[in-house]
């Protein structure tokens, strides 16, 4: 085996202290706009990001479609009414503050993508005369073609636009830095948060940042049940960077979290049963409404909410008959009858039917716009899309005007997966929040992934930009703060350990033993004897094995941090689990011992945090924001006034 | 504490080649090292040549190497066998 010398500084025992009035940790699209927001209401602001900017974060590589633009100049739908239907959809296990944000907010944001660089119009006139074409604005629109507010998006052209824009705007940027802890202090008797500690992950430096507000943007948890240590890039939809660091860090530091119970059986791991997503036959979200076949090239029938066959491809775009709008994409599967739309025949419907297997999806039958926007737009730019499908199956001879692309398992995830095969997925736990988006610590502000039930790319970037406005009020009113060296001094033993240990376990056994406590004591069906045997077990591998582990360079001792980010986080989901002594169907919640499936006792969002090490519960109902509208208003009248947000008056 | 280890870095195989590079075409600029935000290679130690995959299995297959590459072709992505899907001419 080859042997390098390390390329990058030694810089152990280094360390760079920085102050800035707002601090963001994570650089996807929720850090990016955080940080622009902050930046142009003059303050000063850092950027931590463990990757590199330009295209880190889910959504780097590029994204397909910008949900729920509800304020579009075409638009024929409000926030409200969307908003509204999303927390309906969800059984009231929604994001009601941060989708209406989204709905509220997002096309605003599309338009600062615009201004920044991106390319949100078909300003070449490439789909002209296409019915998902507006011609006096040059928007595409996606799946509802009626009601114009889904929007097809060039997503590959947006982060080097974000980035281009932190430059303009002198953003101090920190790359390939993983932000690791939140630093708190008491102040006249409260808990507020005065920044945080990370490890530059080429060099090893210690980075101490000190901050008046921090906003966290580090996504949600992975690997916790899906790990494959041979194609570890594979093993879940987000990159290997988002691991939900950031709810492990706000886990250690206080922070309360909500629905961390959900997890659902497992949707993508090209790592093991699934393909590449995007990258097999289906007709789902990026590849809406492909017209699929079967073995014998007999297509396969679109059906409207009644079951009423639709005849053309143009139907498969518009409402039922007596249905306002309906929902498709990110986190919508099948949705309730309000809200469904057109979708191919059930399959065991079609099994009846005599439709044979394979299924492919048939490009070739369907008209030129609809073909080229799917394979070309959306396929191309969806994250992952542009070189891994796009030019590799073009390279291989794929030509949508002439080949069928097969399908396997089941529906868009390409696969079936076992029970216990979990993944935090569809609108999982996260960070519970207020209306400001502010955590339960005063100073320390979420966006994004890192929300509860949280979904998209327009999510990220609405909620990201508020919550950076919102961060920069906070920070008028307060001093920083100095942290305790004590605490750092901490962080930096826990953080530098395993690059001091000669012998020891590697990173991926333990992430390997984890994957498999969590689909063995926390599986398809839980109940309160597995789930204390499997904190039990993790305990142990937190006083016994961790100890242990042992690295040799910055990039190996990053991934080892990831894993004991992934084992505090594999505790909560645990003791999450613990806390909810019923059942629940959204939720994807089953107890053997607590058969009962949503009680109205239980019906509402359980909130968990820690203190002291003790596990402290909280609970909340689900309308605990209010009218969503009313308490938007209430909370951004300045932003109306002067900005934006200003609904489709 | 003890003493810190040496950093050293090897190549961690895997089953998949997810980068090829055309030593004819790269002129080892790393760009691709730096774009990669999953952070998967270094440096050719030897200038001009491309640069080395130490990580090739923590590769998450999103492009954004080849969508860097400033030379057309230097840079190949491929999935691994297993994940290519099959197609097939259209009927009817």
């Amino acid at each position: 085996m080859s042997q390098y010398d390390w390329p990058y500084k030694d810089e152990f025992g280094a360390v760079e202290t920085m102050e800035s009035e707002v601090l963001v940790l994570g650089g996807g699209i929720a850090g990016c706009y955080a940080a622009i927001a902050a930046a142009r209401r003059g303050k000063s602001v850092t950027l931590v990001e463990k990757g590199a900017i330009v295209r880190s974060g889910s959504a780097g590589s590029g994204f397909d479609h910008w949900e729920v633009a509800c304020t579009n100049p075409c638009s024929q739908v409000t926030p409200k009414e969307i908003a509204e239907a999303y927390i309906e959809e969800q059984d009231h296990y929604s994001n009601g503050i941060a989708h209406y944000i989204e709905c509220r907010e997002g096309y605003d944001r599309l338009l600062d993508m615009e201004a920044f660089g991106g390319k949100v119009r078909d300003t070449e006139g490439e789909f002209k005369g296409a019915e998902f074409r507006d011609d006096d604005t040059g928007f595409l629109f996606a799946y509802d073609y009626k009601n114009k507010f889904f929007m097809r998006v060039w997503g590959s052209t947006f982060k080097p636009a974000l980035y281009r824009e932190l430059k303009r705007l002198k953003v101090r940027l920190v790359e390939r830095t993983e932000a690791t802890a939140l630093l708190t202090a008491w102040v006249n008797g409260k808990k507020r948060g005065v920044g945080a500690v990370g490890m530059n992950v080429r060099t090893g430096k210690l980075c101490v940042l000190k901050a008046k507000a921090t906003i966290m943007t580090m996504s949600r948890p992975a690997r916790v049940w899906l790990f494959n240590p041979d194609l570890v890039g594979l093993c879940e939809f987000r990159p290997p960077q988002s691991i939900g660091s950031g709810h492990a860090m706000g886990y250690r530091a206080g922070l309360e979290f909500t629905m961390m119970e959900k997890s659902v059986r497992g949707e993508f791991s090209a790592a093991g049963r699934s393909f590449p997503p995007y990258g097999a036959g289906n007709n789902h979200n990026t590849w809406y409404a492909a017209t699929m076949v079967d073995a014998r090239g007999v297509e396969i029938p679109y059906v409207d909410r009644d079951g009423n066959v639709l005849k053309t491809v143009s139907e498969r775009y518009q409402p039922a008959s007596g249905q306002k709008f309906f929902l498709k994409g990110g986190v919508i599967d099948e949705a309730k009858y309000d809200w469904r739309g057109p979708e191919t025949m059930e399959f065991d419907e079609l099994m009846k039917r005599g439709y044979q297997l394979p299924f492919y999806a048939d490009l070739s039958k369907m008209p030129e716009m609809e073909r080229k926007v799917i394979w070309g737009l959306m396929v191309g730019e969806e994250g992952k899309t542009k070189i891994p499908i796009l030019q590799n199956y073009t390279e291989r001879g794929f030509d949508p005007e002439k080949h069928m692309l097969q399908s396997y398992g089941s529906g868009w995830q390409s696969a079936s997966f076992l029970d216990q095969e979990r993944q935090l997925f569809g609108a999982p736990g996260g960070i519970f929040h207020d209306w400001d988006l502010k955590t339960n610590i005063d100073g320390i502000y979420a966006a994004g992934d890192q929300l509860f039930a949280a979904d998209c790319c327009g999510f990220a970037a609405s909620t990201g930009y508020y919550a950076g406005r919102k961060a920069c009020d906070y920070a008028d009113t307060v001093q920083l703060t100095e942290p305790d060296r004590e605490e750092i001094q901490r962080e930096r033993n826990r953080l530098y350990a395993p690059i001091y240990n000669k012998e020891g376990m590697g990173w991926k056994e333990l992430n390997m033993a984890i994957s498999k406590a969590m689909q063995n004591y926390c599986g398809g069906v839980k109940c309160d004897d597995l789930l204390q045997e499997g904190l039990n077990l993790l305990d142990s591998y937190s006083e016994e094995i961790v100890p242990q582990l042992s690295c040799r360079n910055p990039h190996d001792l990053m991934r080892t941090h990831e894993v004991l980010d992934i084992l505090e986080v594999s505790k909560m989901i645990l003791n999450a689990c613990l806390l909810r002594k019923s059942s629940s169907k959204p939720l994807c919640f089953q107890r053997s011992d607590y058969p009962e499936t949503d009680p109205q006792r239980d019906d509402h969002f359980i909130t968990i945090r820690q203190e002291e090490g003790r596990v402290i519960r909280g609970d909340v109902p689900h309308g605990y924001y209010g009218d969503v509208e009313e308490g938007y208003l209430e909370h951004n009248r300045d932003y109306v006034q002067n900005e934006g947000g200003r609904g489709n008056e | 504490m003890n003493e810190k280890n040496r950093l050293t870095a090897a190549v961690v195989p895997c089953s998949a080649q997810p980068l090829l590079f055309d030593e004819t075409l790269c002129a080892g600029c790393n760009r691709c090292v730096e774009v990669c935000q999953v952070d998967i290679m270094i440096p050719n130690p030897e200038k001009g040549r491309p640069p080395v995959v130490l990580y090739p299995g923590e590769c998450y297959y999103c492009g954004s190497c080849v969508m860097e590459c400033p030379v057309d072709r230097a840079l190949r992505l491929q999935h691994p066998l297993m994940n290519r899907a099959k197609f097939v001419p259209a009927r009817g």
